[in-house]
């Protein structure tokens, strides 16, 4: 005790009045660096300093240790010789997922931006050589997992392109596919705009985006038994109809929805510390935008009012009433005002759709009963399960049906050998689908053009010349999900 | 597909089972494939051969119907006029190469094929590079976007193995057009439109990574999926899926590709 009495501590970091009991030298755990010495001597320094050991090779040695951060940086403006390369990620809690950024800085500057993708790669275009064309969409869902629907209705749109039943699918189903889609859209939107305020440090916008989004992952749970993942567009139509009482619910949540988006608008549109970070940050002209292929808000922000729904409408767009957003600074904060509009519009088009829904009755699957996935699901207070009638028929009265349900579930449809892109408006930008068959049950190839894969490709563009911090922003204004990125 | 292709399509010859072919090779063929595609050539093109009637492998076919042999066939060239904007599309092209000088459209583009509403033109692989800059330069044709490149690999199309596939988007004129290149699997080499297309970077680097097509004049062309290290190029075909059965109560399931199936 009386050691540690009498020596004299360095000043200031350590409460002298706390005491430790001293462990005898042989007692003490191996391993311990010999530089620290052992803890008896008066030699309880900074454990990380730099030592004659490392001056031995002449190499220059900097200890970061506080300090005045301005000094620091010019410090480091002067030795601009001097690389830094900064790996952000894969595992980071602002990249979305796994994305890996290879930043080079000078100072807080960054001087080249790479991205570094492929840490989520699944092989799920690959895997879907080897189901039928029908479980595919189970597959495909499960890229871009904040958009599950956009990467069913493009991958449906180009089975039917294959099969020639672009015209044959049923009004009701049609609708249905528009009302999920901008459901999506706008669930996509909000974890992009609650994501990117978290990114900021404003768990608020978090938490009330998160929130807004939880009723219409209700919607989804009541339409088709998941909140994610949904596999509910199938090729031919979807898989069920809406349930019992569905649009009574999403008339009941639109209103909810527009209130809670007014609400992060309040929080957002004019927060003065918002702007100062978005503002002008991830600036991407239309020139750079046509060069690398970047579609979606990143393009509207340019002022060039290109939606897919408008000039190259699918699913019936060209009968929807909706405008496309667009503003011009071409910056991170124009991006998240076109995200918050656009899902004023798409909540238009659900209205739409429900009224439409309420006149238009039918079948909601292709008439075709070779094509037509036979299952008609019907969800059971477990939350999924095969419709009574349905069973009764195959199993009980119909010979036709029994045969078409065993043909389909073990060995599927066959789809005319020949190639199809089908692009759609996704929530970040064109969606396609290139499928090619040839004349089998299963797709021969199917790729993905995931819109986020092509618009990472900017993280350099956005980001190159501003500070650290503006590349969080940036990489947010772009909303990549990895999950598609990579698939 | 066209009439035509649909009537051969339908019309299998039905010979005894080849021994020397397992029927566990994806479309194993004894035809030859190799023949060159003429231009005008309205014929489907054969890319394999399918064999018995439900297409099972594992198991053997049970159903009386082992020898029978069905062609795989490919929407052929089609024939003026095209319909919709296409015509326009390749006259203008035709005569914006021509004057160019640097390839003539008759050696540019191989075969134009209209099928289900979509132009593809099939372009000879030295000639891509000047027909990706014609088609974004020129003002009647200006596809500002290449939105993407996706690989596509036929192993029995000796000659012609490997498939890149371009989908080009003119915002100016709304239209939408498909470039198809092919190279060998010996020679698997295509020029890079990076220079024209900036945004094929990432794809001609996965097209790469999962087919091993080599983009000559690519910038940087590394695996981006995959990792750096990672030994061949899982998307051909001859790339087994993988995977590892998987037992549950007592019983054990095969992995994907090594269940009975049909296709």
């Amino acid at each position: 005790m009386a050691t540690h009495e009498e020596t004299t501590r360095n000043a200031g970091t350590t409460d002298t009045s706390t005491v430790y009991e001293d462990i005898p030298a042989d007692e003490q755990s191996p391993g311990l660096d010999p530089a620290l010495g052992d803890g008896h001597e008066n030699d309880l320094r900074d454990p990380y300093a730099t030592t004659d050991a490392d001056r031995e090779d002449g190499a220059r040695v900097f200890n970061a240790s506080g300090g005045d951060w301005g000094d620091l940086v010019d410090e480091a403006t002067a030795l601009h010789e001097e690389r830094i390369v900064v790996n952000m990620g894969p595992q980071h809690p602002s990249t979305h997922g796994v994305l890996r950024l290879i930043l080079e800085l000078d100072g807080e500057t960054v001087t080249e931006a790479r991205a570094g993708i492929g840490y989520l790669h699944t092989g799920i275009e690959k895997n879907m050589e080897f189901r039928t064309w029908v479980q595919g969409v189970t597959f495909c869902t499960r890229m871009d997992y904040l958009t599950p629907m956009f990467q069913e209705a493009t991958y449906c749109l180009a089975i039917e392109r294959l099969l020639g039943i672009e015209d044959q699918i049923p009004e009701r189903a049609t609708i249905i596919r528009v009302l999920m889609m901008e459901l999506t859209r706008i669930n996509s939107h909000l974890v992009c705009i609650g994501t990117g305020g978290m990114e900021l440090g404003a768990t608020t916008v978090m938490t009330v985006g998160f929130r807004e989004r939880e009723r219409i992952l209700r919607i989804f749970e009541a339409v088709t038994g998941l909140r994610m993942n949904n596999a509910y567009i199938r090729p031919g139509g979807v898989s069920q109809d809406l349930p019992h009482g569905c649009l009574d619910q999403i008339n009941d949540t639109v209103p909810q929805l527009r209130k809670g988006i007014h609400e992060i608008e309040l929080l957002l549109n004019e927060n003065p510390i918002l702007k100062g970070r978005l503002v002008d940050v991830g600036y991407l002209d239309l020139a750079g935008c046509m060069a690398l292929g970047v579609t979606g808000p990143i393009l509207r922000s340019t002022g060039l009012p290109h939606d897919l729904r408008k000039s190259q409408p699918y699913c019936g767009y060209e009968t929807y009433d909706f405008d496309v957003i667009t503003r011009t600074n071409a910056d991170a904060y124009d991006r998240l005002r076109i995200r918050l509009d656009e899902m004023y519009e798409s909540l238009k088009i659900v209205e739409q759709c429900v009224e439409r829904l309420k006149k238009v009755q039918g079948p909601v699957m292709v008439e075709d009963k070779k094509i037509a996935w036979p299952a008609q699901l019907s969800v059971g207070s477990d939350g999924q399960g095969n419709s009574l009638d349905h069973i009764r028929e195959i199993m009980g009265t119909s010979m036709e049906s029994l045969i078409h349900h065993f043909k389909l579930v073990t060995e599927g449809f066959r789809v005319p050998a020949g190639q199809a892109y089908v692009p759609i408006e996704s929530p970040k930008g064109e969606l396609g689908c290139h499928l090619v068959s040839d004349g089998g049950t299963r797709p021969y190839r199917a790729h993905f053009r995931d819109p986020s894969f092509n618009n990472l490709q900017a993280v350099a563009a956005l980001s190159e010349g501003g500070q650290v911090a503006d590349v969080i922003v940036a990489v947010a204004s772009i909303d990549p999900v990895m999950g598609g990125v990579d698939r | 597909m066209s009439d035509d292709a649909k009537a051969s399509a339908e019309k299998p010859t039905a010979t005894p089972p080849d021994p020397t072919l397992d029927s566990h090779d994806f479309h194993a063929t004894d035809v030859d494939l190799t023949k060159a595609l003429a231009t005008d050539d309205t014929t489907p093109v054969q890319v394999g051969e399918r064999r018995g009637m439900f297409g099972a492998t594992r198991g053997g076919d049970t159903s009386g119907y082992g020898g029978l042999r069905t062609p795989i066939l490919l929407p052929g060239s089609s024939q003026k006029p095209y319909g919709g904007y296409f015509d326009e599309l390749t006259d203008t092209l035709g005569a914006a190469l021509d004057a160019a000088g640097d390839t003539a459209y008759v050696h540019a583009v191989q075969r134009v094929v209209v099928d289900r509403g979509e132009l593809t033109l099939h372009i000879a692989r030295e000639a891509l590079p000047t027909v990706a800059r014609t088609m974004r330069d020129d003002p009647a044709l200006r596809f500002e976007i290449c939105t993407g490149v996706s690989g596509v690999h036929f192993p029995n199309e000796t000659g012609r193995e490997l498939h890149a596939v371009y989908h080009l988007l003119s915002i100016t004129h709304n239209r939408r057009v498909r470039l198809e290149v092919t190279a060998p699997e010996g020679d698997p080499t295509i020029p890079s439109i990076v220079e024209t297309y900036p945004a094929a970077d990432w794809h001609e680097r996965e097209t790469w990574d999962m087919f091993g097509i080599i983009f000559e004049g690519h910038p940087a062309l590394t695996r981006i999926l995959m990792p750096d290290d990672w030994p061949g190029h899982p998307q051909r075909k001859d790339y087994p899926l993988g995977g590892i059965p998987v037992e549950y109560k007592g019983g054990t399931v095969p992995p994907p590709d090594e269940r009975r199936s049909y296709n």
